[in-house]
């Protein structure tokens, strides 16, 4: 088992040429395409295969979240057309809740997959793009600076070996986390506004609820699995669910304002 | 060197001592953990998590041993230190911080099994993975040119966002700065004291920090702009000679005395800022939290003062500069004062903030010169031995004379008006110049005598630090010395003295060159 980040600069883009050469199947995950090892084939046979989709139900009031000042940033400021908020609960128009990381806890053990490409972590309007990121164990997350200001990338895992890396102009480093973990917080410590959170899982099945609330894991082989929800203020819940040949297998997790 | 910070350690070891008395080690055959229950517990906890009967007392923490997070290391950001750099902390202490060093105190056999011990605490630490040290190169040659790019690369690469435009750890973002374990407020290091860095000051030092980040501060490594290709090696190099520069070329050394320059035929300086002070010299007194009365202050923000000192045989004139990122109160800083206030004063039984306080400086004196060694204590004097005080605020003009027969009992004259203050604060320095006729002819003041060394104190508050009152910086006894006109026999005599040199010399060669023509072969090379 590995726990060390790797930097690997400007190697990135040739990996990330050779993963696009590659061949491989799409997860709803935000993992984008796989492929990556040249030996190693996604494991799941999609002919057998089924899914989970479901949303994300907020009940309550939803709480008042803060407004980030902006006005010493005039870059960042000029970016947003309406007033930038704190991310930390976002309740989308149709009552579901934003940002909320689903994967699979337990149910694809068994399975070894290859390790997508890299994922994109923007820092853009002084904010983290996306506030929520599902990546898997050894994925590359490419982290760009668009701001052209100086933002720290700083990572607290408990699990993994953390990182904190200057990024003063318009640039791009490259990090991994070589375990899994419920969830790698990552902050800017010259913005104390901007947040975001990793989410660290041993195979591509996980995605983030979007601006509808709703998030999929697809093409998972039929059998028993325990899905968990994680929400950065609410926690985490668990659910069983089958998963059968050829269907999409709904799921509802309820959030309530506590 | 740092003559009063001892002092307070050995009041903090004390504490935690004797809060852990009960902790005798349980396994006599592990040196490494009768080591470390022994010296390191007391505030580092029995099980490293940082938690020691003494922890609440410091600011920044003890380190979590469970985390293996080290800020100074040789190994890549992130990555875990070698038992080289582990040994290096225990030998050195964290100097800007209550960690002490033990490279006299621990034998070279206690160090190592502590190393080992300490090791044991994290989860992190495995046989198979040997951390390796990153290779630094050596440092360039360093002269103008390169101090100036090294400034570009400040401004460029943003420094100045913590670090403050002169380096005095008052940038934009430094009120809101946290450690990444605890989330507890924590400084933009002063880059204008080296010798108060944690992993050392000099150029070398500063270079391989920047590339290795201080893991779990706010501190990110500078390594990905090499790799990217946006800086290269001696641009980065270039950069660790320009903060290097900003810290004096010495560090200061130990002085008991400040001396007072005589302008005979120049006017004192006239303000904070007159250019006359460029020429005065200064001495660093270092500053202590006031941890004698209660209630007590562990996190003073103030660690020492720069002090000059002039007069003209009519007035003295005194400038004490030191470093405090902000004009207190501060809205910006309103988030880190109650912090602060919520860690640090519930041990002392008063959690309260009393709304807006701020800056201030106390210089204080004997309000008698006293005989021999007989002098009021150092904390506004006592019942026999009155002190005369010069008290400034920052929000506030003016400066108050005062007296005080000890902590609390200060009174100040309603007329200040034998006293003149003029203070700035710019890029996170306060300057207060202090000035006031020698003689005056109130009779509550201190008269002020040339040719003696007058005791000397000095206090410092930062208010959006949580501290007034008891809960402030504080010197011990220094002197004030004002020079005498210089009399003329210091000219005379040692004039006198050289002409006799000179001609008990002469004398002496003629008479070897006598004895040489008299005597023969002589070793003629002894010769003068």
């Amino acid at each position: 088992m590995s726990d060390r980040f790797e930097l690997r600069g400007l190697v990135w883009p040739t990996l990330m040429l050779l993963v696009m050469a590659g061949c491989g199947g799409g997860d709803g995950g935000g993992g984008g395409d796989a492929g990556g090892g040249a030996a190693m084939e996604d494991p799941v046979d999609a002919a057998t295969a089924g899914n989970i989709a479901g949303s994300i139900v907020f009940e309550g009031d939803a709480p008042s979240m803060a407004v980030i000042d902006m006005s010493q940033e005039s870059v960042c400021a000029d970016k947003h057309s309406s007033t930038p908020m704190i991310q930390e609960v976002v309740v989308n128009s149709n009552g579901t809740l934003a940002n909320v990381f689903v994967y699979v806890k337990e149910g694809l053990e068994s399975l070894q997959f290859p390790t997508p490409g890299p994922v994109l972590l923007d820092q853009n309007g002084c904010v983290y793009l996306p506030h929520v990121l599902g990546v898997m164990v050894g994925q590359d997350i490419t982290i760009r600076n668009s701001d052209g200001l100086l933002h720290n990338i700083n990572a607290s895992p408990t699990v993994n070996r953390g990182f904190n890396s200057s990024q003063p102009v318009s640039m791009e480093s490259t990090r991994s986390f070589g375990s899994a973990e419920i969830m790698v917080p990552l902050r800017c410590d010259v913005h104390g506004w901007m947040t975001a959170y990793v989410g660290v899982v041993d195979h591509p099945k996980h995605s983030v609820s979007n601006g509808s609330g709703a998030f999929s894991l697809s093409t998972l082989p039929p059998g028993e699995y325990v899905i968990e929800a994680w929400h950065e203020r609410y926690g985490t819940q668990t659910q069983n669910v089958t998963v059968t040949t050829g269907e999409t297998t709904e799921v509802t997790f309820t959030f309530s304002a506590s | 060197m740092m003559a009063a910070r001892p002092m307070a350690l050995a009041v903090l070891f004390a504490a935690a001592a004797l809060a852990a008395g009960d902790l005798s080690a349980q396994d006599g055959d592990d040196l490494g953990e009768v080591t470390y229950v022994r010296w390191c517990a007391g505030c580092h906890g029995v099980d490293g998590t940082g938690n020691g009967p003494g922890a609440e007392y410091m600011l920044p923490r003890p380190r979590d041993f469970t985390l293996a997070l080290y800020q100074i290391r040789t190994t890549a950001n992130g990555a875990l230190p070698t038992d080289d750099d582990i040994l290096a902390i225990i030998d050195r202490g964290m100097p800007g911080t209550t960690m002490p060093g033990w490279e006299n105190l621990l034998s070279d056999d206690e160090k190592e099994a502590l190393v080992e011990y300490l090791k044991s605490f994290s989860r992190f630490f495995t046989p198979d993975e040997v951390p390796q040290p990153l290779d630094f190169g050596g440092a360039t040659r360093v002269n103008a040119d390169v101090l100036a790019e090294g400034e570009a690369q400040y401004q460029a690469l943003e420094c100045w966002r913590c670090h403050g435009n002169e380096g005095r750890g008052d940038g934009e973002s430094s009120p809101t700065l946290t450690d990444d374990v605890l989330d507890f407020p924590i400084r933009a290091a002063d880059l204008t004291e080296n010798w108060l860095f944690n992993g050392g000051g000099e150029v070398e030092d500063i270079h391989r920090r920047m590339l290795t980040g201080l893991d779990g501060t706010p501190m990110p490594t500078q390594a990905d702009l090499i790799t990217a290709g946006i800086i290269d090696e001696d641009q980065l190099w270039a950069l660790a000679h320009y903060v290097r520069s900003l810290s004096p070329d010495d560090p200061p050394g130990i002085t008991e005395v400040v001396r007072g320059v005589l302008f005979e035929d120049a006017p004192l300086p006239s303000s904070v800022n007159d250019e006359a002070w460029l020429d005065v010299e200064r001495a660093y007194l270092p500053l202590v939290g006031q941890i004698i009365v209660s209630p007590r202050w562990f996190d003073p923000r103030v660690d020492g003062v720069w002090v000059q000192a002039a007069h003209d045989g009519e007035s003295v004139a005194v400038r004490v500069s030191w470093s405090d990122p902000n004009n207190s109160p501060d809205p910006e800083w309103a988030d880190w004062k109650s912090s602060i206030i919520s860690l640090m004063q519930p041990k002392e039984g008063d959690p309260q903030d009393e709304g807006p306080t701020p800056d201030q400086l106390m210089v204080q004196f004997p309000m008698q010169m006293p005989e021999g060694m007989e002098m009021p204590f150092f904390l506004r004097g006592d019942d026999s031995r009155s002190v005369y005080l010069w008290q400034w605020q920052s929000d506030r003009d003016g400066a108050l004379e005062g007296e005080a027969r000890g902590f609390g009992t200060e009174a100040f004259q309603s007329e200040g008006e034998n006293l003149t203050v003029d203070a700035s604060h710019a890029d996170g320095e306060w300057q207060v110049m202090f000035t006031r006729r020698l003689v005056t002819d109130d009779e509550a003041d201190l008269d002020f005598v040339t040719g003696e060394a007058i005791p000397m104190a000095l206090f410092a508050w930062d208010g959006d630090n949580g501290e007034s009152g008891t809960r402030g910086a504080v010197s011990s006894w220094y002197f004030l010395f004002l020079e005498e006109a210089t009399p003329t026999t210091v000219y005379v005599y040692p004039a006198l003295a050289m002409l006799l040199t000179f001609l008990l010399g002469i004398l002496v060669v003629r008479s070897a060159q006598k004895r040489e023509r008299e005597g023969g072969e002589v070793v003629s090379e002894t010769a003068i």
